[in-house]
């Protein structure tokens, strides 16, 4: 098994108008995700889901702070989950299932144990 | 090609694939088989093996369980993904390995260069030539393709049946590809024969893995009758002969019957795809007597239905240009409809926009046009012929 964290992107426009029965319907859309994962031999080992960009900060590399996301993109970095899975290719089709517009998959950089 | 070569190609996607399920490293496997390949340069004059794609795999197992003892405390890198274990598997080690080298998660220059590399054991030069790039390039390329294959554990496994089919569209793209890049080369001749050679080698390759497939067949079928033009595509001396023009006598009939057969068969089958139709259309030239009694209106026909399989602007382009050959055809109308078409810098755009303008008699446009068409050929004998059609407004 290895680790892929999934980083999620997506127009955030969705929470300047989504209701109470929106918020439900996604929060739902995540335990069927979760579900699916569970289904597939894989697990979940962790996640969050991130407040907005625009309440983001960002340090440049020479210590300079601005507002906003390092990248200032239409379809933000909206949230992430560590998934453990067999391999890439499961790890492929679990994101398809994933509920968001555009999923990253980056393996996890492994250290060998002390 | 002597035959010694011709073994050594025939056999080294096997012994690399084999060996890469052995040593769990495909920088590894690579060095086995060369290794393999320098043992049968050295002992095989003295006396062939009766099994020589056999005896390189067994060389090349024996030389990475030689190296694998010996660097067992040196290995860190990660290694690939291999399921399950098992026994000797050759046939399906290869076609792991193709599937592996045109993972989806490979961009697709990514692709050709790892199926080149270790599916055809090309040199990083050779492979250069045909991606239109340096030579540093495409070993920065191979070695980071080599690592996400590993760091992201892309699996070294042929991928299940409900995933089968749009897999193996990524690998026959990825082997349609090699053929183009041959069939007009980036060197001195119109055609770079070792690499359609090498392409014509995979296809029949993976018609042999997954024979209940019919894709395969078709684009088999497709560079069996584009190969049989081959020895009619150039003059006595050299120069470009469109397919209109040909001395159709020279073509492989031998190559035009295997060609058919293939197509005949996948065209047939429930599964038919967009190779088939393709294959198709090259068929329907195969067997037009002469240029003037090719049925157009079946191959308008068959590119109408590709387009509903796979609509791409190349498709476009081609259905207009049969769309203008057929009786009394709207040549404007044809010329506004690949107006259209976005395909910036394909040079067979502004090419076929030529010919039509020569046709409606518009020199001057034409000329502009074949010009255009020139600024984006790089293949010497294409760029002769459209050089002259320059300097003579469109007139052959």
């Amino acid at each position: 098994m290895a680790r892929y964290v999934f980083l999620m992107y997506d127009a955030e426009d969705f929470y300047d108008t989504a209701d109470e029965q929106d918020v439900v319907d996604e929060m739902r859309l995540h335990e069927q995700f979760m579900e699916a994962v569970r289904a597939a031999g894989a697990s979940v080992v962790g996640g969050e889901a991130l407040q907005p960009s625009s309440t983001a900060s960002t340090v440049r590399g020479d210590a300079l702070v601005t507002d906003g996301p390092f990248a200032d993109t239409k379809e933000a970095l909206g949230g992430f989950y560590v998934i453990d899975a067999p391999d890439l290719d499961v790890a492929l089709r679990l994101a398809k299932l994933c509920p968001a517009g555009n999923v990253e998959v980056r393996p996890v950089l492994e250290l060998p144990e002390a | 090609m002597t035959g010694l070569e011709q073994v050594f190609r025939d056999a080294w996607a096997a012994v690399v694939a084999s060996t890469a399920r052995l040593t769990r490293d495909l920088d590894l496997a690579e060095d086995c088989a060369q290794e393999a390949v320098e043992r049968a340069l050295r002992t095989w004059p003295q006396g062939m093996p009766d099994n020589p794609a056999g005896w390189l795999t067994t060389t090349a197992h024996r030389v990475a369980l030689d190296r694998l003892r010996r660097e067992a405390t040196l290995r860190r890198k990660l290694p690939l993904l291999v399921e399950p274990p098992g026994d000797r598997d050759e046939p399906v080690d290869a076609l792991r390995l193709v599937f592996t080298c045109c993972h989806p998660a490979l961009v697709r220059e990514s692709q050709v260069a790892l199926t080149l590399r270790l599916l055809c054991g090309m040199d990083v030069t050779a492979i250069a030539a045909v991606l239109l790039t340096g030579e540093a390039g495409v070993a920065r390329r191979i070695t980071r393709a080599k690592q996400k294959i590993a760091a992201a554990r892309i699996p070294f496994r042929v991928p299940p049946d409900d995933e089968l089919a749009a897999r193996l569209d990524a690998v026959l793209t990825v082997v349609h590809l090699v053929h183009t890049a041959g069939h007009v080369g980036s060197r001195a001749d119109l055609q770079d024969t070792d690499l359609t050679g090498r392409a014509t080698g995979l296809a029949r390759m993976l018609v042999r893995l997954l024979p209940d497939e019919p894709e395969p067949q078709a684009l088999l079928g497709l560079i069996l009758l584009t190969e049989a033009r081959g020895p009619a595509r150039t003059d006595a001396e050299g120069d470009l002969v469109l397919l209109a023009h040909q001395d159709r006598s020279r073509w492989d009939r031998a190559l035009i019957r295997q060609g058919l057969a293939r197509t005949t068969a996948a065209l047939r089958h429930p599964r038919r795809g967009r190779f088939a139709l393709q294959a198709a259309v090259a068929g329907l030239h195969a067997v037009a007597p002469t240029w003037a009694d090719t049925d157009w209106a079946q191959i308008v026909t068959t590119y109408d239905a590709l387009m509903r399989t796979w609509p791409s602007p190349v498709v476009a382009l081609n259905r207009a240009a049969a769309r203008s050959r057929l009786p009394g055809a709207d040549l404007a109308a044809v010329l506004r409809e690949i107006d259209d078409l976005a395909l910036d810098g394909y040079p067979y755009l502004p090419a076929a926009r030529a010919d039509l303008l020569a046709r409606l008699g518009r020199a001057e446009e034409a000329a502009a046009a074949y010009a255009e068409a020139l600024a984006l050929t790089t293949n010497p004998v294409e760029r002769r012929y459209l050089a002259l059609r320059v300097v003579s407004r469109g007139h052959p």
